[in-house]
């Protein structure tokens, strides 16, 4: 019997090609983890190409799980194990394994053919240049080969499930139940697949427990984790179930408009499985049909949301204007990826930001909020769409790939508790003009087509104020440029809250970096380094409190996956300069380089 | 939710008291050119509201942008103005999500065919249940004078000086391409027959696709008067009637087929009506002659082009929410958010 070491953490990452199911098997680790109750993050990470070449550098698909006993808030900066199922998995994924680490590799695939696929000119298996990590060789596909014989299947469909065989070492190394993949395995595939990947999956956790691979088998207790019922999570998820919530809160069908988009489908996808919840979808033929679509939605008394990435942003500009101009609610969610133009599908950046607060021609303002994490997601369209049908507003939602396709377990809210959105349409007819507005809100009447004597026109031309006629004189123009404006900075938000130590350093941060920027916080801090941490969840408007909070600090350290959009809004509202992190490589922040930028900027401040 | 989303979506309730064109013009100065063929247009779509039964509040009026698309601010009902050459995006959200509401699509050459042409076939192909009616008047008029989509070629225009190279639609064969499940056609200046048109509009159930030719008289002043002057038009346009022989000029021509072509022939001379084809408006084969039938080669047909019956977009929209709910008559926001793989920490 192996001996047990107990770990606090892990970090494990799969890799493989596009086909071999990495994204499959990553997931099935992660539900199985999040069943033995550790805390966790993921981060899939795979080509914007379906299927790449087998076997080239291009078409490596990664997962990466951080589980652990203690509360963690990213998918960790560096694996300690990587399983590797061809050469260039390897090739594409050994710099980042932490020295001394496990690597597993698929050793049948370590042949010629399979290295000038990867461009690799000697065998990293002999060569010595995997000497700083332990090296475990397994013949994956012999032994999958041998597992299934007996079974009707051809060569090609018996490699398929090698995947389980590599999930089954690794659930043996970390002392996890199989019960959770079986039963998924039963209930996803039909006989003689079931069979096959069953056997792969017991083939694999025998064979790691017979022979002599591994030094140790590890374990990592279950999670301190609050009391509650949980399940895994991800962004796109927690948008959609935010969205459905939104219908029962409001009473209102929500109407999604969307257009296929990466890295945005999910949400289109898990939508239109839930009518029965009152929410309805409509797959239009492009974007701006998309948006049309539900702007038209909101006009005829539903709630219009679209889901999308950066390009189809910028081709929704107009008609978010049109939404602006008529004061209709909309919510825009925008699942941000690497641009500009189509950029990097697939992957993660923060950049437009820009894009939200400004991007759109005319004196356009809109609210615009950002989610923190995967869970965060949920609270946050909720926030979006109360925000946009009681201010009659368009609200943008900015997620981004990240959060989008990473998971984290999430204590599932007391759906009682969630606050009702109250909403009203105006039937009474007496004195009834389209833009008369709220006095405290500014806010004008929503109202039904079908309501009678309540019949009026809206449009994209400018409108006298009160009766919404056409108008073009200077002066209600100005007047209600300003208002428009008003009405937005008068939505009530929360405060910006501090975490951490007063008045020396602040990190602050927007959307997803909030992992990253929170662990190398508490790093840093016991360390004995003074320095705090906030989160920017409203972006326009801010919290009233913002420049107070900012202003408390002696420096603020502002970390982004932009050149510095933030900082460059910071600036021009409050005149405060703020020292910009930036990065921009369609990656997510490692908690080494912020917390790196923390201690930079405090021994910056000792030279002084 | 059932006041949102009614099951029934062929039924749009009746006017509780009778209307009158003058309760669907709206308090705003029409500010279309005087002389311009929108009037007409308006007098017309006022004046069949009316008679339809409707309520009031249960017309939309929709549009894009354009000459056209002031329309819905003229009309006394609900409207929105929207963005250029998307009015059939909005329509659709509109109509799949109140089925009950009467949904016209006011539009003009340049909307629907040169920056809305993507939207306008989207929304025939999917067949949602509104009207639309396309002001034809061969140029952008609202930009001041270039050529449309629907502009002849070699025309001459502030934008095309040496005339412009550019093919034109036909835009009913377009529609007709685009899956378009009733096209007709008619003009501005022939009241009776454009009523007509829109009352059949009205109670076609899917998109409904009215061309009408339209005279700018500011920027393409008599682009119809070849076709409509009251000297030309018995010759030139042949005025279809369902199950009639196609014939025109005061029954002194009609249409035959020549294998599978049409011509026209003089009657007379052994020739007589009963030779001539006969309109049939559910035949598609037929629709697509008609549809490309020009003048000068031919008469250009009016009235009724085609029409067949097929599931609306926003009736099977609502029929898939009527199932899906029927399917999960305790759907709960608990049951979706703790339905999955949970597990419990104490």
């Amino acid at each position: 019997m192996k001996p047990v070491q107990s770990l606090e953490s892990v970090v494990i990452r799969f890799a493989g090609d596009s086909g071999d199911g990495m994204q499959v098997i990553g997931s099935q680790f992660t539900n199985t983890t999040a069943l033995v109750g550790n805390d966790l993050a993921t981060f899939p990470d795979f080509p914007a190409e379906i299927r790449a070449p087998a076997g080239t550098l291009a078409g490596v698909s990664g997962f990466q799980l951080h589980f652990s006993s203690s509360d963690i808030f990213t998918p960790g900066d560096a694996p300690e194990v990587l399983v590797a199922m061809n050469p260039a998995a390897l090739k594409a994924n050994i710099r980042d394994l932490k020295k001394g680490g496990l690597v597993v590799v698929n050793a049948e695939k370590f042949i010629q053919r399979e290295f000038e696929k990867a461009a690799i000119t000697s065998n990293p298996l002999e060569d010595g240049s995997l000497d700083e990590w332990r090296l475990v060789k397994v013949d994956m596909a012999r032994l999958t080969r041998e597992a299934v014989v007996g079974l009707e299947l051809g060569t090609k469909e018996i490699d398929r499930t090698k995947n389980f065989f590599a999930l089954g070492l690794c659930y043996w190394l970390y002392q996890r139940p199989l019960e959770t993949t079986v039963r998924w395995i039963e209930a996803k595939f039909k006989q003689p697949y079931k069979e096959a990947n069953l056997r792969a999956l017991r083939a694999g956790h025998a064979y790691a427990e017979t022979i002599e691979l591994f030094e140790n088998r590890y374990e990592v207790p279950p999670a301190r984790l609050a009391p509650g019922t949980y399940r895994n999570i991800m962004g796109n998820q927690a948008v959609s179930l935010g969205l459905v919530a939104a219908a029962y809160k409001t009473g209102l069908p929500v109407f999604l408009g969307s257009y296929p988009i990466t890295p945005a489908s999910d949400i289109l996808h898990q939508l239109s499985a839930y009518k029965a919840h009152n929410v309805v979808t409509f797959q239009a033929e492009d974007e701006i049909a998309a948006v049309a679509a539900a702007i038209g939605a909101s006009f005829s008394g539903s709630i219009g949301v679209c889901t999308t990435s950066g390009p189809g942003m910028a081709l929704k500009a107009e008609a978010i204007g049109l939404a602006v101009m008529t004061e209709l609610p909309l919510v825009i969610i925008n699942v941000q990826r690497g641009g500009p133009s189509t950029g990097l599908p697939t992957k993660t950046e923060q950049s437009d930001l820009m894009q939200a607060m400004y991007g759109r021609n005319g004196e356009a303002p809109v609210a615009v909020v950002a989610a923190s994490t995967p869970v965060d997601c949920f609270e946050m369209t909720l926030e979006a769409v109360r925000i946009a049908v009681t201010t009659m507003c368009p609200v943008i939602l900015l997620t981004d790939g990240y959060m989008a396709n990473g998971s984290e377990p999430w204590r599932l809210p007391d759906v009682d508790a969630i606050p009702a959105i109250p909403v009203k349409f105006r039937t009474d007819p007496v004195d009834f003009q389209p833009y008369r507005r709220d006095p405290a809100t500014l806010v004008r009447p929503w109202v039904r087509p079908g309501t009678p004597g309540l019949e009026h026109r809206i449009g994209g031309i400018e409108k006298q104020d009160v009766t919404g006629a056409v108008n073009y004189e200077p002066l209600n123009h100005e007047h209600m440029c300003k208002i428009r404006a008003e009405k937005i900075a008068r939505i009530q938000v929360p405060d910006l809250e501090v975490y951490g130590d007063p008045g020396d350093l602040l990190v602050l941060g927007w959307g997803s970096t909030f992992g990253a920027i929170r662990s190398a916080v508490d790093q840093a801090r016991s360390q004995g380094v003074r320095v705090g941490h906030a989160h920017l969840k409203y972006l326009n408007p801010m919290p009233a409190n913002t420049a107070e909070v900012l202003r408390s600090f002696r420096r603020v350290l502002v970390p982004e996956m932009n050149l510095g959009q933030l900082v460059r809004i910071l600036r021009a509202e409050f005149l405060l300069e703020c020292i910009s992190l930036p990065k921009i490589q369609g990656q997510a922040f490692k908690v080494r380089e912020i917390l790196e930028a923390i201690y930079s900027t405090q021994q910056n401040e000792a030279a002084k | 939710m059932s006041e949102l989303q009614p099951s029934d979506s062929e039924k749009v309730p009746a006017a509780t008291r009778a209307l009158t064109k003058k309760d669907f013009m709206s308090d705003q100065i029409i500010r279309w050119c005087p002389g311009c063929g929108d009037y007409a247009i308006l007098s017309q779509a006022q004046t069949v509201f009316a008679e339809l039964g409707i309520p009031r509040e249960n017309f939309v009026m929709i549009s894009g942008i354009g000459c056209s698309s002031r329309f819905p601010y003229y009309v006394n009902a609900y409207g929105f103005h929207t963005i250029h050459g998307r009015a059939p995006a909005f329509a659709t959200g509109i109509k799949a999500s109140r089925p009950e509401l009467s949904v016209w699509i006011a539009t003009g050459d340049g909307d629907s065919l040169s920056i809305g042409g993507n939207h306008t076939a989207h929304m025939l192909r999917r067949n949602v249940d509104v009207q639309v009616l396309l002001f034809n008047n061969r140029i952008y008029g609202l930009t001041k004078g270039q050529y449309s989509p629907t502009s002849e070629p070699g025309k001459k225009t502030k934008s095309t000086p040496m005339g412009s190279l550019d093919h034109p639609f036909m835009p009913l064969a377009f529609a007709l391409g685009c899956e378009a499940t009733f096209i007709a056609r008619s003009v501005d200046i022939f009241t009776k027959e454009q009523r007509e048109v829109m009352r059949a509009a009205h109670d076609h159930k899917g998109a409904s696709f009215v061309e009408i030719y339209q005279n700018c008289n500011i920027f393409n002043d008599g682009a119809w008067d070849s076709l409509v002057d009251k000297q030309v038009r018995g010759e030139r346009c042949l005025f279809l009637e369902n199950g009639k022989p196609m014939v025109f000029a005061g029954g002194t021509k009609g249409i035959k087929l020549e294998g599978l072509r049409p011509t026209v022939v003089e009657l007379g001379n052994g020739l007589t009506a009963d030779d001539c084809l006969v309109h049939d408006e559910a035949d598609p084969y037929l629709a697509a002659l008609l549809a490309r039938m020009d003048y000068p080669e031919f008469p250009v047909p009016m009235g009724v082009l085609h029409r067949r019956s097929r599931p609306t977009y926003d009736a099977l929209f609502n029929e898939q929410i009527a199932e899906a709910k029927a399917a999960a008559p305790t759907a709960s926001l608990k049951q979706l958010l703790y339905g999955g793989e949970t597990w419990k920490v104490e």
